[in-house]
């Protein structure tokens, strides 16, 4: 079968986590106050962000590493770097 | 690890390994630092490798490289809900020695590439993030890596660190890049029986198949789609620039199975099976959002120097070429004893002498076009399919009065000078 939600896409990647996120959402009160529309949660192609109330819950194990949210915040309130070599994502394919 | 080397290139993609392998076949000692567990783990494209940059790097490359198929057909769809206007080029010259160009699966070939670099004195070293240049008195002297004790020093570094390219960034070469100048594409590899594939893309044994896809295939967004046939699968993707698809506040999964689903697209790819899904940036500010290439002791290649033609969508192409541009001023770098800007400047004069900035100028205005006019994707392609069902459908009207009908159809909403100016406009944008 082809995948039909990005819960089933994501279980067809390797993911090689590393214990701590190389994705840090600088100020959650930003995100409270000046982003209603929560961008990040819609672009992300991982589903990374999750907007939980108060807080943007970042499931940085799932991410892709394509750069989108450092540069589709539009506060630019999201540090981001590479994973510690190694970690992170491991295509096998494409 | 404070040994010295002549060149360390960062990244293990086309463009740096192009550049390595030049180098070290040289007589270069050359160190390769690569973040991923090997190289093309973080690696995505569409899929298509060009013969004619990569042959002059390894000549008859086809002959032991990991390649999925040679592409005999470059199919166009400019598509609708429920319809699609097609063209295209079928060639069985492509489908013999030398080729045109081959689908490839990235973490395949990628591998492969490295492997021959390290065959001519490469020093690969995987699993190591550079966190940045060393700059001594204005000059890049190495690089700093997430090991331990991780400082190592070269007369020249080559970043080769891809789309996000944080090191050029960090060295003020280019500014953040905007959300205009990135199309985040996400695409899924699935599996299909080789005959199934034959059959349903009218191709013999090994043959392969390209469809870009217009129109509907983004919901009039500005991007594309692309299905493109491997040995045993599918790559299927999807991509608008990160601004169109914030504007449209569309999640790239969501595009991507609605592709999926179309019902143009859904019976290329029924009953198989996905392996693989996969996001990537891919560079598309065009010519004038290429950086500074060439610094002391560094210089910039591949998408980290922003090199895609996203209209024809070249990029493994310009980054291999680019890396064997930057390897060769490396090369007279070194006999001149010579690593400052001035002397690296030779690549960037290459660099614009040849294709890739010829191709990348011939071009700059048009993704500013697109993106700032919506009517092209969301209206013109629609109108299209109108027309030609119109035009194709037999139903006792004279073909003069269906002309005439069609015209209208076109300049009703947006005059006749509307349309005049919007096509004399794309045409200017892409001549």
């Amino acid at each position: 079968m082809s995948t039909k939600t990005i819960e089933e896409k994501q279980y067809l990647i390797r993911f090689r986590a590393d214990t701590k996120s190389h994705l840090t959402v600088l100020d959650h009160d930003i995100c409270n106050t000046n982003c209603p529309d929560k961008l990040c949660t819609l672009f992300c192609p991982g589903e990374v962000y999750k907007w939980e109330g108060t807080r943007m819950q970042v499931g940085y194990e799932g991410c892709h590493e394509c750069g989108s949210c450092r540069i589709g915040c539009p506060y630019e309130n999201i540090k981001w770097e590479y994973p510690l070599g190694g970690h992170g994502i491991v295509f096998r394919l494409a | 690890m404070s040994e010295k080397f002549d060149v360390i290139v960062v990244g293990a993609g086309p463009a740096g390994t192009a550049c390595a392998y030049t180098c070290a076949k040289n007589g270069l000692k050359v160190l390769q630092i690569e973040r991923g567990e090997y190289p093309g783990s973080k690696n995505v494209m569409g899929g298509v490798l060009y013969r004619k940059q990569t042959e002059e790097i390894i000549p008859e490359f086809w002959k032991e490289a990991p390649l999925e198929r040679p592409i005999i057909e470059q199919r166009f769809w400019m598509m609708d809900k429920e319809s699609t206007v097609s063209f295209g080029y079928k060639g069985l010259e492509w489908g013999v020695e030398p080729y045109n160009n081959f689908t490839v699966l990235r973490a395949h070939f990628d591998q492969w590439f490295a492997k021959k670099g390290v065959e001519e004195g490469v020093l690969l070293i995987n699993e190591t993030v550079v966190t940045e240049c060393i700059v001594e008195d204005g000059k890049v002297i190495g690089v700093r890596t997430d090991r331990p004790d991780g400082e190592i020093f070269a007369d020249v570094v080559v970043l080769a660190d891809g789309v996000n390219s944080l090191l050029a960034k960090q060295l003020g070469f280019h500014n953040e890049l905007k959300p205009d100048q990135v199309a985040l594409t996400a695409m899924e590899v699935i599996n299909l029986p080789k005959d199934k594939i034959n059959d349903r893309f009218n191709l013999q044994e090994n043959q392969g198949c390209t469809i870009e896809i217009f129109g509907d295939s983004t919901k009039g967004n500005l991007g594309t789609a692309f299905i493109y046939t491997n040995k045993e699968s599918i790559n299927i993707g999807v991509g608008t620039t990160l601004s169109s698809m914030i504007k449209a506040k569309m999640k790239p999964y969501d595009l991507l199975d609605y592709l999926k689903t179309h019902p143009m697209v859904a019976p290329l790819l029924a009953g198989g099976e996905s392996a693989e899904y996969l996001a990537h940036l891919i560079p598309e500010g065009g010519f004038h959002a290429v950086p500074k290439v060439a610094g002391n002791g560094v210089v910039v290649i591949g998408d980290a120097a922003q090199l895609v033609n996203a209209i024809h969508r070249e990029g493994s192409n310009m980054a291999m070429a680019s890396g064997k541009m930057a390897a060769e001023a490396v090369i007279q770098a070194k006999e001149r004893n010579d690593y400052s800007e001035s002397s690296l400047n030779s690549y960037r004069e290459a660099l614009y002498a040849s294709f890739i900035m010829k191709d990348l100028e011939k071009y700059k205005d048009a993704a500013h076009l697109f993106e700032n006019s919506p009517q092209y994707f969301k209206e013109y392609v629609p109108m299209l399919n109108q027309a030609m069902s119109k035009f194709f459908t037999v139903d006792g009207t004279p073909k003069k009065e269906k002309q005439k009908q069609i015209i209208k159809g076109f300049t009703s909403e947006k005059g006749t000078f509307g349309v005049m100016k919007d096509l004399y406009r794309a045409w200017k944008a892409v001549k």
